[in-house]
């Protein structure tokens, strides 16, 4: 009876995730393996109707092209920027925001709200917003720098490579998309921070305070600790979403401007030269480069628990 | 009487930081408030004036009297009566959400309740096998889904679409239900279990009517993701303007030289659905999506 039940359990388990398993093989495991297979081919768009599995052959040009092509270099070091920046920047202000909107005041619900707005926005109008407000012609930013701040003449934020304020370089374009980006995703930060900080237990804190802790101090020792663990979570999941971030940049800018990251430019290789074993060979690589940043973390993390 | 006394008393490191803290804090509220709803509100505004005004005057408001919906006239009107057929694109959005919608939420009801309730062989795996999908590059994917779309024939259709996107929002609606279920108390299902239900009664008479707040959050939430989605969209439907999805729809047009408020309107409309459904269900989506937070 026991041993029936155990098998039906079983069963039933293998049942009821196999429609899952079947979407998630056909969609990405299956793609993900071609993708592998197609990184090593010579293969263009136009040359796949009439492949057979006979002409799979080894090679690896698509590697060594795209590792010298012009501009990879540029592209993998403005991704690793634009990923670390937008991670440290979303993350950071979710924490002050989840630190100021801690304690209840009058309409902290309808705030909270508010705060959600970027991440709920599709991401088409959020780009198409920006992009208005950055117009040269009419957008209210350059309207507010000439009447107000200045401004000799307008700037066109999302082709602008660089300009100099006082005597430094500033890359303009690839700010801009870096600020989009954490405009768009610190509220994901903010709520799962909130989340923590509402589990934090409040008898420490007070006691802290009690023995003469001023509020930073209290931060500083009490409540951050509890939090580191939710702050690397959020900076690796939010680094790994920016690190392959294609709408976002491509939509705002299209990758001009300095701001072509790895991911425009795969795009690049598979729709305007249309060279799929140039754009597997490079989401490949992006792949690799991902994997061992989550095979660091989870090495991290385990250290961290067996302490 | 002792007012005046504490104000006098030399300022203490506490003391200071808590006014500098409290005015930061009064800071840092409204420009958070200003940052996050601001654009969505000069999206709007823009929206309901007069594209010469705009040009003219880019900073000012609309009066009362002045504002004008035509803007969102013309952009969902159909093409054939001069628009720009954004009440087209909403709607293959809409069977395209839905359908996306309906399929994952019935996969991972059927996975989550696994997870949670019956121990199979290797049930581990499948969890971090899920967890992985969620963090793979989406244009890494892309690359074959094209080529064996375009092989056999799926590109320009909406199936093809919700079948990718049912694979990328199962990872999260399957963790999310797991919280949900788990909540819903074991001895309940062996009594329905003990009445003569089996597995699949148990889940539809009595696992879904309790986890049902969780399942409208699930629900709404990979709406939200399809309606919202673009990459996909532009690789297979970019050359079909009949088929193409609110996303698709609102980005090709920013490239046809349309006049900003009609963009605007468009935005505007596109956002309102999804924006309404989330402050509704905030609670619920919001409780879903972070009760992993707590555990660290």
């Amino acid at each position: 009876m026991v041993r029936t039940r155990r098998r039906r359990e079983e069963l039933h388990g293998r049942l009821l995730v196999s429609p899952t398993l079947l979407v998630v093989g056909l969609v990405v495991l299956a793609p993900f393996a071609a993708s592998v297979v197609l990184a090593f081919q010579d293969v263009r768009l136009i040359d796949i109707r009439f492949m057979s599995p006979a002409d799979l052959g080894i090679t690896f040009d698509n590697f060594a092209e795209v590792l010298s092509s012009a501009g990879f270099w540029e592209a993998a070091r403005t991704t690793v920027v634009y990923a670390s920046l937008t991670t440290v920047g979303s993350v950071l202000a979710g924490l002050v925001l989840a630190l100021a909107l801690r304690r209840p005041f009058p309409g902290r619900g309808a705030v909270r709200g508010l705060m959600l707005v970027p991440y709920v926005l599709p991401v088409v109008a959020a780009t198409t917003i920006w992009t208005t407000l950055l117009n040269p012609q009419y957008g209210a930013v350059n309207e507010v720098g000439r009447r107000f701040l200045g401004w000799e003449a307008p700037i066109n934020f999302l082709t602008t490579r660089g300009i100099d304020i006082a005597g430094l370089p500033v890359p303009v374009a690839l700010s801009v998309v870096i600020a989009f980006e954490v405009w768009k995703s610190f509220p994901l930060a903010f709520l799962f921070i909130t989340a923590r900080l509402q589990a934090a237990p409040r008898d420490i804190e007070e006691a802290a305070i009690v023995d003469g802790a001023s509020p930073t101090q209290c931060f500083r020792h009490v409540l951050l600790p509890q939090l580191t663990g939710v702050l690397a979570l959020l900076g690796l999941l939010r680094f790994i979403w920016s690190f392959q971030n294609f709408n976002d940049v491509y939509l705002l800018t299209g990758g001009a401007g300095g701001t072509e990251v790895v991911a425009v430019r795969v795009y690049e290789e598979l729709i305007t030269r249309a060279d799929i074993g140039a754009a597997s060979a490079l989401g490949l690589l992006m792949t690799l480069a991902l994997s061992v940043l989550l095979l660091a973390y989870v090495r991290m993390t385990r250290k961290e628990g067996a302490r | 009487m002792t007012a005046p006394a504490r104000a006098r008393r030399p300022l203490d490191r506490h003391a200071v930081e808590r006014r500098v803290l409290g005015v930061l804090r009064v800071l840092v509220i409204a420009g958070a408030v200003a940052a996050a709803a601001g654009p969505l509100l000069y999206g709007v505004v823009l929206s309901v004036r007069p594209f010469a005004d705009v040009v003219a005057e880019p900073l000012a408001l609309p009066a009362p009297g002045e504002v004008d919906a035509g803007a969102y006239v013309e952009a969902l009107r159909d093409e054939s009566a001069g628009g720009f057929g954004l009440a087209r694109f909403m709607r293959n959005s809409l069977a395209v959400a839905l359908g996306t919608t309906a399929l994952a939420v019935a996969c991972s009801v059927l996975g989550a309740y696994a997870a949670v309730r019956l121990r199979f062989f290797g049930r581990d795996s499948v969890n971090g096998f899920f967890l992985a999908v969620y963090l793979f590059p989406g244009i890494v994917l892309a690359v074959p889904l094209f080529v064996v779309f375009s092989r056999i024939g799926l590109t320009s259709s909406l199936t093809g679409l919700v079948l990718i996107y049912l694979a990328q929002t199962i990872p999260v609606s399957l963790y999310m239900l797991r919280n949900y279920f788990h909540a819903v108390p074991v001895g309940v299902e062996e009594a329905a279990e003990v009445d003569g239900c089996n597995r699949m009664q148990v889940i539809w008479r009595v696992v879904l009517p309790m986890a049902m707040p969780g399942i409208a959050a699930t629900a709404l939430y990979v709406f939200m993701i399809a309606w919202n989605e673009f990459l996909f969209a532009l690789l297979f439907l970019v050359d079909d303007r009949r088929r193409w999805t609110v996303s698709l729809g609102i980005a090709q047009l920013t490239d046809f030289n349309v006049p900003a408020p009609v963009l605007m309107a468009g935005s505007i409309a596109i956002t309102v659905p999804v924006v309404a459904g989330f402050l509704l269900a905030q609670r619920l989506l919001i409780s879903g999506l972070t009760a992993g937070a707590e555990k660290g």
